[in-house]
């Protein structure tokens, strides 16, 4: 095939989806960002709002659905360009602000400054996400889509240079596609780093006709969406990099891997898969070449250790996700025993970049040995939560402080938990690694699929490594014993470290435990499970001391050694309000008109601190769990 | 579980066209079991043993993978459904005290169906709206920053709603057919 006709296949392509765009473009427009999270905040019911009120007006305006614009920490949003004026984005919708906009923007001519949180493009008269420090740090590679473009609509995409990097390679040799990628040095962004062009170069000296491309969409960390936040807002961005890949290595059918908890993700794929088959992206001979690849979903039921890679070619091909020792590796014998890609969502995502754009210029995006960009879900205790992207060699400290406008409420830095279930937690003295792969490694976390959690020192680090192996353990397949056994038992001791039970020794033998199960398990499941425990003894070994040597839990969480206690002189006599709260009816009213709480049938459901008026603040949380002695005297 | 008056027809009807749809290869059984999941609500044992003579795998494998896989429930899902995320962000600001007092108002643990079926509870990982923390999920309505405080209100709620359409409620346990099913099913075994 030669690289002119592709090339005109795609002008004309391009061109109609330009006209189409163009002709939406010249009316105003209000993109709704509806991806999950701003879903779950309520998006469509905004989105109906501003339908109802524009059609109320008898308005010519279109409201389109988006994917995510990153600012997950203001959802609902929604975006308004109008001709005339830079498009700006409004946070923190409601009705009231939906018909305000309405009637004082679309129908009158006012952009509201007051409600917006910035312009999108360059103005006179209101400032950018740019010229935010978020904005400074913050470089869009993959998410430069990912809230502008309608997902329901692949010419949306097309007009964005969709497809480009397709008709560029069809029209060359399938190697330099490999060229590039390997060029271009692109680690794997699922979480271990492996260089995706030395994979691909493996699959294609795999000696067979049938090879397979699969996407790892099983995003099970919890409190990470970077997949499914792309999937949702740029599905074709990951299709057409698979069929690249699929171009490169010669394979004909691949499979997304999406779990079935992600249903929108599901539905976006599938709309943009049938699309992309309409348009002739995807299917039998592609742009009119002699080349085929068609796509399908696989929806992966919810287990964490599928994410592994031989384990969700187990689960593929029906059998339950147990991983098997490599090498085979799956490049030369993956799924239906074939040689077999697989890469994740984000790595996908960034080859028709590369292809478009050159491995030189993806080189010079972050560091030697970690080009590219690092896209995390930054939640937890921090102002700014939601979808970032940086280039890889910044440091925590800038994606904490300055991405994510520090910690809210001022309250104290203690750690970041990086990596999910199988990274570990930093200290404020680990703040300045720069992220990349090596780097966190050597910290003792791992960069992991991109999870990142602030902690402040409301948190107990022993609660939080116990949460993370909880989940390893609930979700390790039993195939090896040290992970099945080796968890179980950690978690034993674990658990009887927040009841305060144990000494010195049990945190040798945690220790130990854990050095086991790292080095006895078959999988990264295994092998990774100790992390969030082996980083909290290293950095906060004191916090683990008062609970063994105090009983006492420094950030109060841990309920076996806390106790809830109505401070007399503030307690106001006259309200009743824990009282009402009390689940137990613990809160009693004393003779003299005070609460006290009956320790015997507290709970510790937090329901009494919760509840009781700010002016009071009279219930405190005790540790070590003693009451004091006054109290006792007053009591008798 | 019990089953309630014609849930085995139910059963049986919808296994079989799932099964007919299928071309009842092992590959396709994660999807099957997805299908009659979508239909039924919940993975019953009785659907599980005809999926697998059905497909021709041992009933022990179909039962694997349904306990393998967090998707699937082995239990029906109540009238209403509350699912209380315990994702990172959601148990670092508490989700879990939610949880228990969730489960200390419906009197069940997490995973479980209440007896007159009318509410479920279950823990999910990660609804998405992190910022929202801690959160729970009411039939589908996403409810952010909830406090221990709001479980009651949220359960009036719930109990409200329930009690408008009571009076056309009339499904009740079928206990003649549950027990009639067990003895049909040791008989086939027999045979």
């Amino acid at each position: 095939m030669s690289a002119s006709s592709t090339e005109e296949t795609y002008q004309s392509l391009h061109e109609e989806a330009k006209k189409k765009v163009d002709a939406k473009e010249n009316k105003t427009q209000i993109l709704v960002g509806t991806a999950t999270c701003g879903v779950s905040a309520g998006a469509l019911k905004i989105k109906e709002d501003f339908e109802r009120e524009i059609s109320d007006k008898g308005l010519d305006v279109e409201v389109v659905e988006v994917g995510c614009i990153g600012h997950c920490y203001a959802e609902p949003l929604a975006v308004i360009a109008k001709p005339g004026h830079p498009a700006i984005c409004y946070g923190y919708l409601d009705d009231g602000l939906v018909h305000r906009l309405v009637e004082d923007f679309l129908d009158g001519d006012d952009p509201s400054y007051e409600y917006a949180l910035a312009a999108l493009e360059r103005n006179d008269v209101f400032p950018t996400f740019e010229d935010f420090p978020r904005g400074v740090y913050e470089q869009k590679l993959i998410l430069e889509n990912c809230g502008f473009i309608d997902v329901r609509d692949i010419d949306s995409y097309i007009a964005r240079d969709g497809y480009k990097a397709l008709s560029k390679a069809l029209g060359k040799d399938s190697s330099a596609v490999l060229e590039e990628i390997k060029a271009a040095n692109l680690r794997g962004r699922g979480g271990a780093g492996f260089p995706a062009g030395l994979k691909w170069e493996a699959c294609i000296k795999g000696d067979h006709d049938e090879k397979y491309v699969i996407c790892n969409a099983d995003e099970g960390d919890p409190g990470a969406f970077m997949d499914r936040s792309i999937l949702e807002s740029d599905p074709h961005l990951v299709i057409e990099g698979m069929i690249l890949c699929a171009y490169a290595i010669g394979a004909r059918k691949g499979y997304l891997y999406i779990r079935a908890e992600y249903p929108r993700a599901v539905g976006h794929v599938q709309e943009a898969i049938d699309q992309a088959r309409e348009k002739r992206l995807l299917g039998e001979s592609i742009m009119d070449t002699d080349f085929s690849f068609d796509l399908e979903i696989f929806q992966g039921s919810g287990a964490f250790v599928c994410g592994e890679a031989t384990a969700l070619v187990n689960s593929m091909e029906g059998n339950m996700g147990m991983p098997e020792s490599r090498p085979p590796r799956l490049a030369s014998q993956g799924f239906r025993g074939k040689p077999t890609v697989l890469n994740n969502v984000k790595t996908f995502a960034y080859v028709p970049y590369i292809i478009n754009r050159g491995s030189d210029w993806f080189k010079e995006i972050g560091t030697k040995d970690n080009p590219g960009t690092a896209v995390f879900s930054l939640v937890g205790k921090v102002n700014n939560t939601g979808l970032v992207e940086v280039p890889m060699g910044t440091t925590l400290r800038e994606l904490v402080f300055d991405v994510g406008d520090g910690l809210r409420e001022n309250k104290e830095f203690k750690a970041v938990q990086i990596g999910g279930p199988s990274g570990g937690c930093l200290p404020e003295s680990a703040l300045d690694v720069p992220i990349d792969f090596d780097s966190l490694h050597e910290a003792g976390a791992i960069m992991g699929s991109g999870g990142l959690v602030v902690l402040d020192e409301n948190d107990c680090m022993v609660s939080v490594s116990r949460y993370f192996l909880e989940f390893t353990q609930h979700e390790s397949c039993g195939k090896c014993t040290f992970c099945r056994l080796g968890t179980r038992h950690m978690l034993d001791i674990l658990d009887g470290i927040t009841r305060g039970e144990g000494d010195a020794e049990t945190l040798e033998l945690l220790k130990e435990l854990a050095e086991d199960v790292r080095d006895g398990s078959l999988c990264n499941l295994g092998k990774t499970a100790p992390n969030p425990v082996l980083t909290t003894l290293e950095y906060f070994m004191d916090e683990y001391k008062a609970h063994l040597e105090e009983g006492r839990c420094p950030a109060g969480v841990c309920r076996d050694l806390i106790l809830y206690y109505i401070e007399p002189p503030k307690c106001s006599k006259l309200c009743n309000v824990c009282v009402g709260s009390c689940p137990t009816e613990a809160i009693f009213t004393r003779d003299d008109g005070l609460k006290e709480i009956d320790q015997e049938k507290c709970v510790k459901c937090d329901n009494c601190l919760k509840a009781c008026p700010p002016e009071y603040d009279a219930i405190v949380k005790l540790s070590p769990p003693v009451l004091p002695p006054e109290k006792e005297k007053t009591a008798k | 579980m019990q089953l309630m008056k014609g849930e085995k027809e139910q059963i049986l009807s919808c296994v079989d066209e799932v099964l007919s749809n299928s071309t009842k290869e092992k590959e396709e059984l994660i999807p099957i079991l997805q299908k009659v999941q979508a239909r039924l609500g919940y993975l019953p044992a009785l659907a599980m043993e005809k999926i697998a003579d059905g497909t021709n795998v041992p009933a022990a494998d179909v039962y694997g993978l349904a306990t393998f896989y967090n998707q699937f429930r082995l239990n029906p899902p109540g009238e209403h459904e509350v699912k209380v995320c315990l994702g990172t962000a959601c148990y670092m600001v508490g989700g879990d005290i939610t949880l228990e007092s969730f489960e200390r108002r419906m009197e069940i643990k997490e995973g479980e169906t209440t007896s007159d079926r009318r509410y479920s509870l279950e823990r999910v990982a990660c609804v998405g709206c992190c910022t929202m923390a801690p959160v729970v999920v009411v039939d589908d309505e996403v409810e952010g920053k909830v406090t221990p405080t709001r479980v009651d209100g949220i359960m009036l709620e719930l109990e409200g709603k329930s009690n408008n359409t009571d009076a056309n409620d009339s499904s009740k346990v079928d206990q003649d057919t549950e027990s009639k099913d067990d003895s049909d099913r040791e008989e086939g075994e027999q045979k």
